[in-house]
């Protein structure tokens, strides 16, 4: 079957499978930042926004996104740069694997929570698993980069 | 794996209904998340996602909650965050992270009794009923002990009065499926216990409730209460916990729900 989306502002028509999830689509159509990781909805590696929402790609099916907005990362470099700056600063980016889906998900948060508190980010982040810094750098660059207060 | 050979976004709940009927392999969709995890092979995927069942609000004496809202508008709605201690929006906001609950609905999660649902023990421990296409309105509890396979559950109905609530939970980590899940809930008719993550179905704690209301709730008399609670119950083993553990805590969950809603 096909579908209409607008992925990146580019109106795109994709040809799936009915019972298809939107990780696999989007990777099958060159959208390499949008990694599968577990694939049981645990670990937040594929994190996409629907509609400006963070949704999980890899439990999300394909046809539920017909005539809807997806955003991945390849269209969010400015921010992207701008808050990996933050974690370089803070020694929190280590293997990188979880960097897309981690920032897909702080790009939204800052979008949608007014001065957070440390309990409000933690919370928000709890679907995103980092296997490397042990979360404690990555939680200083982040309240940096939201502007939270120690 | 769970797969699905043909697709059908319903444009109305009789049509999704007759198709649901039609063949035992065929399935409403919810969110999807947790049923991908099976090897369910179904015929007709049906999807309500077009019938504007993702709403939260106050009509008629209920708070009534559509089957395809996800666990994100629960837990950041502001009509549940305010009513009952807001426990039924507490008890949804753990569940593994935000990109999830964006995902997750809540009729999905109430129609397959999950037995691991941090929810539906919140809605147990209200006044609640559900509204299903075919079998009508029943009472919540009713509804999880009953065999309904073919039907659709359209909507959530919470008694709209005051209610002092407790949502107790234990997990080994932030984002993982609870040990247990005690709730306590006040009304004006009486205090209402539920437990869930047994690790089965949430149930009712029906002869600590009864004591409850026989000898009332005391500081004197609560760990009795707790007691019968524990003992009334089953409680099993699985990856997370063991039957004897879950029996031990569910104690002291209780008592720290009785005494919130005191």
């Amino acid at each position: 079957m096909n579908i209409d989306v607008t992925v990146n502002g580019r109106k795109m028509n994709f040809n799936i499978e009915c019972d298809e999830y939107l990780v696999d689509t989007l990777r099958r159509y060159g959208f390499l930042s949008v990694k599968k990781g577990c694939d049981t909805g645990s670990c937040g590696l594929c994190t996409v926004w629907v509609e400006e929402k963070p949704v999980l790609s890899c439990s999300t099916l394909s046809v539920r996104v017909a005539g809807k907005k997806i955003t991945t990362i390849e269209a969010l470099q400015k921010d992207a740069l701008e808050f990996a700056e933050f974690m370089a600063g803070e020694g929190a980016e280590q293997c990188g694997f979880c960097a897309p889906g981690f920032t897909m998900t702080v790009l939204a948060m800052k979008k949608e929570l007014e001065n957070p508190t440390e309990e409000d980010i933690v919370h928000y982040l709890n679907g995103n698993l980092c296997r490397c810094t042990g979360y404690v750098s990555q939680l200083r660059a982040i309240k940096k980069y939201m502007g939270v207060e120690s | 794996m769970f797969t699905f050979s043909k697709y059908l976004l319903a444009s109305s709940l009789e049509e999704a209904y007759d198709m649901l009927v039609k063949n035992k392999n065929n399935a409403i969709l919810g969110g999807t998340a947790y049923i991908k995890m099976g090897n369910r092979r179904l015929s007709t995927a049906i999807d309500l996602s077009a019938l504007d069942l993702s709403f939260i609000k106050e009509e008629g004496g209920n708070i009534e909650i559509g089957a395809m809202t996800t666990f994100r508008d629960i837990e950041t709605s502001d009509i549940l965050k305010k009513k009952f201690n807001g426990i039924v929006a507490r008890s949804v906001e753990d569940i593994v992270g935000v990109q999830l609950r964006n995902v997750v609905t809540a009729g999905a999660t109430v129609f397959s009794k999950y037995g691991f649902s941090d929810f539906i023990p919140a809605l147990l421990a209200l006044d609640t009923s559900v509204v299903l296409f075919n079998s009508g309105e029943m009472p919540l509890d009713k509804f999880l002990e009953s065999d309904i396979k073919q039907d659709i559950l359209v909507k959530i109905l919470i008694k709209n009065k005051p209610a002092k609530g407790s949502f107790q939970t234990i997990r080994k980590s932030n984002s993982d499926y609870a040990v247990l899940n005690v709730v306590a809930a006040n009304l004006v008719d009486g205090i209402r216990i539920a437990v869930g993550a047994r690790p089965g179905k949430a149930v009712l704690a029906t002869k600590a409730m009864e004591k409850i209301k026989t000898d009332g709730l005391t500081e004197e008399n609560i760990e009795d209460i707790c007691q019968v609670a524990s003992e009334e119950l089953t409680f099993g083993d699985n990856m997370r916990a063991s039957g004897k553990y879950r029996k031990a805590v569910c104690k002291v969950m209780l008592k720290r729900a009785l005494m919130e809603v005191m």
